[in-house]
C-alpha cells in the first residue's frame, strides 16, 4: 500500500514493476491513468491544489478501506499537483490482485472515492486566458454512491 | 467558567475560499460560544465583506477538522486545525 502526491510525471510501467517487482502470486494488474483533456481546444492549462498532509491521510484512509473490501495483494495511488497541461497525466491507480475481478473493482473504488474525498481542486485555463474552478459533478457524487 | 482559556486554532482555506478571503491561513483565537464547525462560519461572516462572500452558499463549504473530513455540526474539541474549502475536484 503506497499514495503519493507530487509534481513530477510518473511513468506507468516502472511504477507497476516497482510494486510489483519478482512476485509470482499476483495474477492481475490493474492500471488506470487521468489524464488532463484539451476538450476541444479550450482548456489551455490545469493547475491542481491540494491540502498538503490531508490529501495523503485521505488517499491512504482510501486505499486502506480498498484492501478491506478486496483481497488485494499491493496497491499504489499517485496524485500530481501543480501546474499541468493537456495530454499530461494527473492520477494514477494500480491494484494487483490474484484474479482480474478484485482488480477492477478496487481500482474503480479507489478512483470513484478518490474524485469525492480527497482534498484536491482542479483551476482550468481557457485558451482565452479566462480562469475557473471546476465545479464538482453530480455524476462523480452518483458514482461514489454504488459502493455503498 | 473563570479564567476560560480561549482557544487558539489555525484556519486554512483553499481553492476559490482561500481567493475570496484573501489569504490560505492565519492562526485566530475562537470567541467564547463558537462551539461546532457552523459556529465558525458565522463568525467568520461578521470579520468582513470577503468572508461573508467566500461563505455566501454554505451548501457549496466543507470543512476539515485536523485534516479529516466533518459535518457543520461537528464540535471543534480541541482541534488544532479547521479547514474550509469547496465540494474536491481532483481525479
Amino acid at each position: 500500500m503506497a499514495v503519493r502526491v507530487q509534481s513530477e510525471d510518473f511513468d506507468i510501467a516502472a511504477e507497476a514493476q516497482t510494486l510489483i517487482g519478482e512476485r509470482t502470486d499476483v495474477g492481475a494488474i490493474v492500471t488506470f491513468t487521468g489524464r488532463v483533456r484539451a476538450d476541444e481546444g479550450r482548456i489551455a492549462a490545469m493547475a491542481l491544489e491540494h491540502y498538503p498532509g490531508m490529501t495523503e491521510a485521505e488517499l491512504a484512509r482510501i486505499e486502506a478501506e480498498a484492501h478491506a473490501r478486496w483481497p488485494l495483494q499491493a496497491s499504489l495511488i499517485i496524485h500530481r499537483v501543480g501546474e499541468l497541461a493537456p495530454g499530461d497525466n494527473i492520477v494514477l491507480v494500480i491494484t494487483a490482485s490474484a484474479h482480474r475481478q478484485a482488480a477492477f473493482e478496487a481500482a474503480g473504488f479507489l478512483m470513484d472515492y478518490l474524485k469525492t474525498r480527497a482534498p484536491l481542486w482542479k483551476k482550468e485555463t481557457e485558451a482565452s486566458g479566462e480562469s475557473t474552478w471546476v465545479e464538482a459533478s453530480h455524476g462523480d457524487e452518483r458514482a461514489v454512491r454504488r459502493w455503498t | 467558567m473563570s479564567e476560560v482559556q480561549r482557544q487558539r486554532v489555525k484556519l486554512l482555506y483553499f481553492a476559490w475560499v482561500r481567493e475570496k478571503i484573501g489569504r490560505s491561513a492565519e492562526e485566530i483565537e475562537l470567541p467564547q460560544g463558537v462551539a461546532t464547525v457552523a459556529d465558525v462560519v458565522g463568525w467568520l461572516k461578521t470579520r468582513g465583506p470577503q468572508f461573508d462572500e467566500a461563505f455566501a452558499r454554505p451548501e457549496l463549504i466543507r470543512a476539515a477538522l485536523d485534516k479529516v473530513h466533518v459535518k457543520a455540526n461537528a464540535p471543534i474539541a480541541s482541534a488544532r486545525e479547521i479547514a474550509f474549502f469547496p465540494p474536491v475536484t481532483g481525479g
